[in-house]
């Protein structure tokens, strides 16, 4: 018996396999939609590259390109892209789909939102109830366009009470936790849909221009290491780029609702 | 005292038809009159026996490197940390006792705080970022290692200690080598060392923070039950988190027994 042992150990040691394929830092919201699971095998098919996907914040996924430990980055705020392509970590920006952010809500609607005429005017009804509101402060683009809201609407996020509720999570946790909390909560649209612990809460607001979500693909600067695959990133840049993702992204709907929209220019 | 008795027995068959019933309202999938606790406990068993009998090929590959990473990271905390720990109990030197308590407060060690500093050491700008290893089972490794080579340590020299007691005067009197008392301690001692190497399993096999932030939870790649069970929770699926969570369980299980029957510990006779 004593024999076997180290050979069972043997049999299950790990074959640490050299990485291959390109990295890809993506937003929670990218993957939890579920479009990453329609793209990926078709890219592999049409292009060869294996895409991994590292599905973080975009606070942490422009911190992974920043580092240089990706090859590009697919994440949706603007300023943050913006001051990243100008530091010179990434070589360019260029705009790939977008979709929108909705206010989430307990169905029964305390602070009454859902008539609201714009974002702004919705979140200022939310701080005059001082209804429970769940952030998701975690420098993540839905994070940052959520305070933008917030200083639309004229107020400061640090003078608020303990209704709001920053919980520093991930989009599905802080859904998680309005849920638990019956809070509203600011989420993407598409996180949304595909969010599966809906228990009482239900979308209230959306419409609003001010609630326009733009994702951007940014390849990190081949400049930074040598082992980072830019030509893989260009290659993966024209198909995201093209007619056929064009068609799988517009075309990807959950309960009939589109969820993203294509609009990359043609170079 | 009997008719306590009797009463006792009325309250129980009375709870068991109430449970029997709730428990038939959950399995027909009625979530309302079930309660919510019941409900997801029961979808997620359903979820974890679905997810088993079909052989489902994808948790068969994130169970299988769940394993491979966590039995590899075992094998070496283990080679590093039991004579280690067999070492600090037989030997004394100066800073023996700061040595103990500093690898004693290691036990407690943030997994996340681990994960981060493997992620500054291996990160393509960090200074082993030339191996290109982040993002790879090895990283996973290096992770867990770093975790639970202090617990393994400390329960070893724990065990090793008062083993020592006992042993010290024959060792000593039959002149035996440094190496010789090391090793005689470890083989007379194999059994609080197979203690001490089955809580290090359990830590890593249940650790999560580290390996998210080292992996980075990628698909086909480093996607291990652990982050797996993140990932599902994010998405609000709990039937599914809480079914890998159950096997997550069993597989814990099957592998205690599993080196309990290997070992044959446990047995008529033997200790």
């Amino acid at each position: 018996m004593k024999q076997i042992l180290p050979a069972i150990f043997a049999l299950f040691l790990a074959q640490p396999g050299a990485a291959d394929g390109m990295r890809m830092a993506v937003t929670t919201s990218f993957d939890n939609s579920g479009l990453s699971d329609v793209l990926l095998p078709v890219i592999r098919e049409d292009t060869g590259i294996d895409v991994q996907l590292l599905v973080v914040g975009t606070g942490q996924a422009l911190r992974l390109g920043e580092a240089g430990d990706v090859d590009a980055v697919l994440v949706h705020s603007r300023a943050a892209e913006e001051a990243f392509v100008a530091a010179g970590h990434g070589t360019h920006r260029r705009e790939i789909m977008y979709n929108d952010f909705v206010l989430i809500g307990p169905a029964d609607d305390p602070a009454s939102i859902a008539d609201a005429q714009t974002a702004a005017e919705a979140l200022l009804r939310i701080a005059a109830a001082q209804a429970a509101f769940v952030s998701r402060g975690d420098d993540s683009g839905t994070h940052k366009a959520e305070l933008n809201i917030w200083t639309d609407a004229g107020l400061d996020t640090e003078t608020f009470g303990a209704w709001y509720r920053p919980v520093g999570a991930g989009m599905g946790a802080a859904l998680n936790t309005a849920s638990a909390m019956q809070a509203y909560v600011v989420s993407d649209r598409a996180s949304w849909l595909n969010f599966g612990n809906t228990d009482g809460l239900a979308m209230l607001f959306s419409g609003d221009p001010a609630l326009f979500n733009q994702y951007a693909y940014l390849p990190v600067n081949p400049a930074k290491n040598a082992a980072i695959k830019h030509q893989e990133a260009t290659a993966l840049e024209a198909w995201l780029t093209s007619p056929r993702a064009a068609d799988l992204i517009n075309g990807y709907t959950i309960n009939g609702e589109t969820l993203f929209v294509f609009n990359a220019s043609p170079e | 005292m009997a008719c306590r008795f009797c009463f006792w027995v009325f309250l129980s068959r009375f709870r068991l038809v109430f449970f029997v019933k709730k428990l038939n309202l959950c399995l027909s999938g009625s979530k309302g009159k079930c309660g919510t606790f019941m409900f997801e406990l029961i979808e997620g068993l359903k979820a974890a026996f679905r997810l088993v009998i079909t052989f489902d090929p994808e948790l068969w590959e994130i169970s299988l490197r769940s394993l491979r990473v966590t039995l590899t990271a075992l094998l070496i905390a283990s080679l590093i940390a039991m004579p280690l720990g067999t070492y600090l109990a037989v030997q004394r030197f100066r800073y023996r006792r700061f040595v103990i308590a500093i690898i004693n407060a290691l036990m407690g060690l943030p997994p996340v705080v681990v994960g981060l500093i493997v992620y500054i050491l291996l990160s393509r700008s960090g200074p082993f970022g030339v191996f290109n290893l982040l993002f790879t089972p090895t990283a996973m490794i290096i992770a867990q290692v770093v975790i639970i080579t202090p617990l393994i340590a400390s329960i070893a020299h724990q065990a090793m200690r008062e083993l020592w007691a006992e042993y010290h005067d024959l060792l000593i009197s039959l002149n035996t080598t440094k190496t010789q008392r090391i090793r005689t301690l470890i083989w007379d001692g194999r059994r609080n060392l197979l203690t001490a190497a089955l809580a290090g399993f359990g830590r890593a096999i249940g650790e999560v923070g580290a390996i998210m932030i080292v992996g980075g939870n990628i698909d086909n790649v480093t996607r291990v039950l652990t982050t797996a069970i993140a990932l599902e929770t994010g998405k609000g699926d709990f039937a599914l988190a809480l079914g890998l969570g159950f096997v997550l369980i069993g597989i814990a299980v099957v592998v205690n027994i599993a080196i309990h029957a290997l070992s044959r510990t446990e047995r008529e006779g033997r200790w």
